[in-house]
């Protein structure tokens, strides 16, 4: 399976016709985004367009806003001021599931897999939009429910195929007992299942080595890319992840956005230097 | 050999309940206990409670009418016994009772402290019906747990805006609500109750005792008969409703509200589709028993009910349909059987609790993995 899936596009390739695609309409365009907590503004006049196809990396200092603007993307926050809008659709103050069904997937800072399900469960969920939950077909036309659940299984046997082949395997047992790298494997695969179209990755290669690291990144690349090339925003501190993989870098402190550009443009910029070694 | 252990183990608990239903003097029933308890733990040590409950593949059909066999045996070798006909029938009620319960609070995480209420809710519906209509009493069934989950949709949006303990209260509070109701009430009976009428179907009284040629049975017989039909139907449907995408939401909802909110789940629709079949399944099942008792009292259906209600699901296993079997016998059976303890039934349940939680926090029989269909080539 990980062969089938390592012999689509080569990187090179897939950069070039992002760059074709870059001129299209925004995927995304936050405009003028804040949020407060009480008197803490956590965002402060955000205004950031994601282009269709592209990596960008979210970076910034700790407390800088970076999950916040993921939470307020994905709905849980709704914004004190500004707006969303995704794909020509308005998603700002919709609920969680709404800005789902609008197709946007995230993962979360910490692992947030269901310890208590097994690995299929737990990817099975992230494609929740797509399970149908009627009563009477899931209690009495078992028949159905089990073409359904052989379709379903494949899907994400596969995907988790392509990032974690020895788990392929084993996706009826839980997922407590997983090593972290793997649930973060498993955590893309519940996020991507669902095939979005803007998918928010929340520092996912937390608590990686940096050989690991590249792997999954690798991984995750090919991925995104056999399905057709999703955008996608990634909170990161590994610099050298994010010069490798992102097309653009903005950069966030004190929930305000300092800088944005190519890495090399936002590395070589005297403010985010200023906010990462302080003044 | 492995594969005929559930046989043995199906089989030797039939004989160790009538045995125990059988058991004379005092002393006979704490050597059963005895007996029960090492055996359980052996049993546990050995991992046959997960061989014997979880095993995909053919077994589980196969447990499954052992089980029922099993029941049908106890009942036949009772078949004059009032008294212990009416236990039997009393844990399969009870038994359907904390499969909707199961529903609600092992796989949606909805705390229900409120389960007699619900419970008395159908029994007092299926009197009512059963005196002021000429419906039939099947359709009384039904419409007992209609009732009790069209109550439950009124409560459960209370519930909606709290979460974990606050929840819990509310329905506390629906608990005590609802006897002060029954009590004040005079349409009602008041604190005196109300006589049901039995049931019948197809022309059969329910309680008549029956005769078959040479063989006189208790009219108890016809309940334990009906009781394990409507147990077989709740059982079923809750493994099903587990294993299909709908545990999935539930389990989802339960463990992490907010990210299941990112998946798309409505949160809140789920949390009244648990909380509704669950009260249905259990107003279903004090329909059934107002009809078998043929009086009902607010008295029956006390906070304290709840509370043993909700002890029977930690006992077994949350989430786990097999340990609420096991957990419904132990806590109905044991105080009948040992009339000394009568009165400390409350103080031995609460121990008891207390034990499992400390030391075995999953139930007796802890839930195993979801696994949707019995098929060794997807794993």
């Amino acid at each position: 399976m990980r062969t089938a899936m390592r012999k689509i596009a080569p990187p090179e390739e897939s950069a070039a016709r992002r760059g074709a695609n870059l001129t299209v309409l925004p995927l995304l365009s936050v405009r003028n985004v804040s949020k407060n907590f009480g008197g803490v503004a956590a965002l402060n006049g955000l205004n950031i367009t994601i282009k269709r196809g592209e990596i960008l990396g979210l970076i910034g200092p700790n407390g800088s806003g970076k999950t916040t603007f993921f939470n307020v993307v994905s709905g849980i926050y709704a914004p004190t001021t500004g707006g969303l809008v995704l794909d020509g659709q308005d998603i700002s103050g919709l609920s969680p599931q709404k800005v789902c069904r609008a197709g946007v997937a995230r993962t979360f800072q910490r692992s947030r897999l269901c310890s208590s399900l097994s690995i299929f469960d737990n990817i099975a969920i992230g494609n929740h939009k797509n399970l149908n939950g009627g009563l009477w077909f899931n209690i009495f036309n078992r028949k159905k429910l089990r073409e359904q659940f052989a379709q379903h299984f494949e899907t994400a046997r596969d995907l988790l195929g392509a990032f974690a082949p020895h788990l392929s395997g084993r996706m009826f047992e839980g997922v407590s007992g997983i090593p972290m790298i793997d649930r973060r494997r498993i955590e893309i695969c519940r996020a991507l299942i669902s095939r979005p179209k803007l998918l928010l990755l929340d520092e996912p290669s937390a608590g990686m080595t940096r050989d690991e690291t590249r792997r999954f990144m690798d991984d995750i690349l090919t991925v995104r890319h056999e399905m057709g090339d999703i955008t996608t925003i990634i909170i990161e501190h590994e610099m050298d992840v994010i010069e490798q993989i992102t097309d653009r870098c903005a950069v966030l402190n004190y929930g305000e956005k300092i800088c944005e550009g190519t890495f090399a443009e936002v590395a070589g910029n005297e403010m985010v230097q200023k906010a990462y070694l302080g003044a | 050999m492995r594969q005929l252990l559930p046989f043995f183990m199906m089989i030797l608990a039939t004989v160790y309940i009538i045995l125990f239903l059988g058991a004379e003097s005092e002393g006979a029933v704490m050597g059963l206990v005895a007996v029960g308890v090492l055996g359980g733990f052996a049993a546990s040590r050995m991992g046959l409670f997960t061989t014997g409950t979880a095993g995909p593949g053919g077994s589980e059909n196969l447990m499954n009418a052992l089980a029922v066999a099993g029941v049908a045996a106890i009942a036949l070798f009772f078949h004059n016994d009032h008294f212990t006909l009416l236990m039997v029938a009393k844990v399969l009620l009870y038994v359907i009772v904390c499969l909707g319960m199961n529903i609600q609070f092992g796989y949606a995480g909805i705390p229900n402290f409120s389960g007699a209420a619900f419970f008395g809710t159908g029994s007092y519906a299926a009197a009512v019906l059963m005196m002021h209509t000429p419906l039939p009493p099947v359709v009384n069934l039904l419409l007992g747990g209609g009732m009790a989950a069209l109550i439950g949709s009124l409560l459960i949006l209370p519930i909606l805006r709290t979460r974990g303990h606050y929840a819990a209260l509310i329905t506390i509070a629906f608990s005590i609500l609802f006897k002060t109701f029954l009590e004040v009430n005079d349409l009602l009976g008041g604190p005196q109750g109300l006589n049901v009428k039995g049931m019948s179907m197809l022309g059969w009284n329910f309680n008549d005792n029956i005769e078959i040629g040479s063989f006189e049975g208790s009219f108890y017989l016809g309940y334990v008969a009906l009781a394990l039909v409507l147990a077989i139907l709740a059982f079923s449907f809750t493994r099903r409703i587990e294993r299909s995408w709908i545990g999935l939401n539930l389990d989802a909802v339960r463990l992490d509200e907010t990210a299941s909110a990112c998946f798309g789940i409505d949160i809140a629709l789920w949390k009244i589709i648990a909380f509704t079949l669950g009260n249905f399944l259990i107003g279903v099942a004090g329909s059934l028993s107002a009809m078998m008792t043929g009086f009902i009292a607010p008295n029956n259906f006390t906070f304290s009910e709840s509370l043993i209600l909700v002890s029977i699901i930690l006992l077994g296993g949350i989430g786990n349909v097999w340990g609420l079997v096991v957990g419904s016998a132990f806590v109905l059976l044991l105080p009948e059987k040992l009339q000394l303890i009568q009165e400390y039934r409350f103080l031995l349940f609460s121990g008891t609790v207390i034990l499992i939680l400390l030391f075995r926090p999953d139930g007796l029989i802890p839930r195993s993995l979801r696994f949707y269909f019995p098929v060794r080539s997807t794993r």
